[in-house]
Parts: structure tokens; sequence; C-alpha cells
């Protein structure tokens, strides 16, 4: 697993091989695998994805009922044609939405990084598929390019929100999409790291709040502000603009963020919007449930 | 760690710790005890008690015990299946103390062929689990490796004769802890190994003197779940 964008961007100028192709070597030979083998896990994994989409039902509500049509909604008001954010952005809306509503009424979904970020790389990932018509193959390699960028954030700081809060959750699926967004149209090792940089830094400071301790509010929401955020760093990227601070040094500052968090709004469900009055009574309210039945 | 921890795994959610590292403590107590379930006590303790019913940690742990995994789209309507495969079983509260995880869970049940297990299991993040008592004595496997947990009198001569005949068949030992009630007591060993151990070795252990209860983890795939 690399532990740098700078060693991913070293490499790439003295083999010349495409980023997949040195993020898939990288964990070939750490996990004694062909890379045939890997392939066809992560070409796995991308056909789990499609099925994840396709997998959403609007009447479908979670354990505790507080979530589960908010794609439902997206869908209609998209299909009415006006919506503020366009064609493209609301049907990266809707698919986060569809994903991480799924995931909350118990569907089957591909974590990634987590369970709880589940719907930002799908939704960026599928839709730019649909929008330019771009193979299968070039969208797995697409994948190793968000696996690598995970992994970087894994090895210098955290992919768990009990740890670094939400940064380390949406904000690193939406720095993986950024970064796999930019590569597979074409940017360089260091675009792609840049990319990944200024999606993590839009999110950095995210605090982990879940109501109830569930994976439901605000969580299938902010996977929409992943996907949203991740399409955002990639355009300004392609644009030429550059995050002065460099992508390593982004992701360090991610974690001494999530070592000064107060446990609170790390994924124990007390502290942030979960200690609103509203939320206390949410819990409430799903704890008579349970007595009751 | 695997770029496949990363992206993925395929599970049903909503949450790693939860939901598939619940439902991987109930594969491994189904494993460990051998054979289909009839009967099952599940207690909940701490945040799986706490939040476990809004991320389907009782339904997960059910599906578990059903031999499903963690990508297996029935877990959701677990408790159905539980009762077309003659599963019952109870669900509660626990307070397993202080010093247990957070996400752990104490199952307690009977096989179809009679044979009795407990156990406690953690879910420690990310789906990865931890079984940390079996049958009353403490241990630490994550069920990762084939695992042999063999319960004996603790006198002299009892760790050399079953690492003996692990040799003899050829078995490696990956990693082993030693564990005892008090001096004198029942002790329990665990072994991970790294190879699959033949029944017939596992009836020898269970033969030998000295020797309460034999217990393995197989890794060997079940084909499609015995129960469902």
């Amino acid at each position: 697993m690399y532990d740098s964008f700078a060693s991913l961007e070293s490499d790439e100028k003295s083999t010349g091989l495409p980023l997949w192709k040195l993020i898939q070597q990288e964990d070939c030979a750490e996990n004694g695998q062909t890379p045939e083998a890997s392939y066809e896990e992560m070409a796995h994994m991308y056909g789990a994805m499609k099925d994840e989409d396709a997998d959403y039902d609007p009447r479908r509500f979670s354990n505790s009922g507080l979530v589960g049509d908010e794609a439902g909604r997206m869908h209609e008001y998209r299909m009415a044609g006006n919506t503020i954010s366009g064609p493209f952005m609301s049907l990266v809306m809707e698919r986060a939405l569809k994903i991480a509503d799924s995931n909350a009424c118990m569907r089957r979904i591909v974590a990634s990084p987590t369970a709880g970020s589940c719907g930002v790389v799908p939704a960026v990932l599928l839709s730019i598929q649909e929008a330019r018509d771009i193979p299968d193959e070039q969208m797995v390699q697409a994948l190793y390019v968000a696996g690598g960028i995970g992994g970087i954030i894994a090895s210098r700081a955290t992919l768990a929100g009990a740890e670094g809060g939400c940064q380390a959750e949406v904000g690193a699926a939406s720095a993986m999409a950024a970064g796999a967004l930019v590569s597979l149209l074409g940017g360089s090792a260091e675009q792609t790291a840049n990319a990944a940089a200024l999606a993590l830094k839009n999110l950095l400071g995210l605090a982990c709040d879940p109501v109830a301790g569930l994976v439901e509010v605000p969580c299938v929401k902010r996977n929409v502000v992943g996907a949203v955020n991740a399409i955002s760093a990639a355009d300004m990227t392609m644009a030429g603009i550059a995050s002065r601070i460099p992508p390593d040094e982004v992701i360090d500052a991610m974690r001494t963020i999530g070592r000064r968090m107060d446990p609170g709004i790390r994924e124990t469900g007390t502290g942030g919007l979960a200690a609103t009055p509203t939320a206390e009574r949410i819990r409430k309210q799903i704890r008579a449930a349970k007595q009751g039945s | 760690m695997k770029l496949t921890d990363i992206i993925g795994p395929v599970m049903v959610g909503p949450s790693s710790s939860h939901t598939a590292g619940a439902v991987r403590i109930g594969n491994a107590a189904r494993r460990l005890l051998g054979q289909p379930v009839r009967e099952a006590d599940i207690g909940l303790h701490g945040s799986f008690l706490a939040t476990g019913r809004g991320h389907g940690t009782d339904k997960a742990l059910v599906a578990g015990l059903l031999a499903m995994s963690v990508d297996d789209r029935r877990i959701p309507d677990s408790f159905e299946w539980a009762r077309h495969a003659g599963l019952s079983f109870t669900i509660h509260g626990v307070d397993l103390g202080d010093s247990a995880h957070p996400n752990s869970a104490k199952l307690t049940l009977t096989g179809v062929k009679g044979k009795q297990l407990e156990l406690v299991g953690a879910s420690i993040g990310g789906g990865r689990i931890v079984i940390t008592e079996l049958d009353e004595l403490p241990v630490n496997f994550s069920g990762d490796f084939p695992t042999l947990i063999v319960h004996n009198e603790d006198l002299p001569g009892h760790v050399a004769r079953v690492t003996s005949l692990l040799s003899e068949s050829g078995i490696n030992i990956a990693y082993m802890q030693l564990n005892r009630a008090h001096r004198g007591g029942q002790a329990v060993m665990v072994l991970e190994c790294d190879q699959e151990i033949p029944e017939a070795v596992l009836q020898h252990l269970q033969a030998m003197e000295g020797i309460v209860k034999v217990t393995y983890l197989s890794l060997v795939p079940e084909g499609e779940s015995q129960n469902v």
C-alpha cells in the first residue's frame, strides 16, 4: 500500500506506468496475488456497485424509519427537469442518496471506504461512465486509483469515524472519488493527488455525530456532499487550480484534527447533531419502540 | 491491509462493525459448534444493545448462526429464515462488565446433535472480530485461521501431548495461547493453525485423558449453508 502521494508521483515519473498499475503492483506484491486475480476482485467490486445502484427501492425505510425515501424524492424532482444544479450533478446527488439509503435499509453495498460513506465513490464513477460512455475496464482502473488514495489516507491518518470523525469517512471517500475522476479523464499523478487534496481540504474538521448512533442522520445526505465536492475538486484541478498545501500534508492535517476532536463527535452519537434536543427526542422514541415490541 | 479492504467488502448495511462484524461473530460461533444451531440465546452488550436494533445487529447475529455470509441479501429477513431452519432464539440485553468491548455479544448455543457452546465475541471495527471467551474461559482469536480450542485439566503434559499430536499430523501452529481459571482447575489452550485439522485427529484428541472438551473452527466452506 502506498503511504504517500509523493512516492506515487515519483514512481509514475521513474516507471512511466499508469497510476492504477502502480497501485495494483504494490498491492499484489504485498499480498502475494497475481495481477489477474487482483483485477478480477476489483472488477467484482465495480459490478457490485452497479448492482447496489439498481437495487434501490423508494418504498423501503430503515429500521428506525428515519431515512429511506430521499433518493426517490430526488429522482422525481430531477425528472421534472428543473434542477438548480443541472442534469449531471443532480443525477450524482440522486445516486449518492440511493446507495446511502440502501445501506441504511440493510441492502447489499460496497464499503468504500466505509459503509457509512458508501455512496460517494459509486455515485461519481457510475455517473461519469454513463455521461461519457466509458468502457468498464477504465472504470475498474479508476477504482484502483480510488483504492490507492484511500490506502494513503489509511496509512497516514485513518478511515474510521471513531478515530477521525466524518472527515475520515465522507472526507476520505470524496478525496478518493475526486482523484479517481481526474485520473480517469487523463490527469497525471500530480493532478490526481491535487484533486484528492482539494476534496479533502474542503471537508476537514467534519464531525461524526450520528443521531441515535445510527448510520442514517446526517450520514445519508453527507454522501451527497462528498460526491458533489469530489466533482468540484476534479473540475478545479482540470482548470489548473492547485492546492497550496501539498496533498500528503493535507492528510497529515486531517490526522491531527482527528486527534484533537472531542470523543463526542467521533461516532459515539453523543455530541454535535446527536446532542440536539430533536435528536434526543428521536433517540428516546426509538428506545421506547424497542421496549414496546 | 489489502486494496479490497478499502474498496470493499461487499456487505449488507448499514454498519461494518454493528452489522458485518455481527454476522461474522455468528459465523464463528456456528463454525465452532460444528453443527447447525437448534437453540440460541443471544445477549447484547454495550453499543450492540444501545444501537443494535437500528443497525440490524440482532438480525445479523442470527444470519451468522445460519451460516450466511456478510453479503447475503437474506440478512434483513434472517428471523424468517431461522423459523424455516428450525432455529429458535431469544435476544436480550446483557451486562458483560466494564472490561468487555462495547460491541460484544454473548451466545449460548445448542446444536442439532446436542453439542453445547457458550462464547463472547466482539466486533472491533471494520468488520473484524475477536472471540474473547469460550465456555467461560478467556480466549483471544479472530477466526481467520483454522483454530483448535482444547479445554483440559490444568496438569503437566497436556500441552506437550496436544502439540506433538499436531506435529505428527504435519500441522503447523501459527499462534498459541494458554489460560486457566485457577491453578489445578480447568485450563484452555487456543491453537491457530496454518492447516486444517483432520476429523480423526480431533477424535483422538477428544479421547485423551484429562481433555475436557475439544472445539474446532474450520475454514472449509460448508458449501451451501446447512440450515437454510
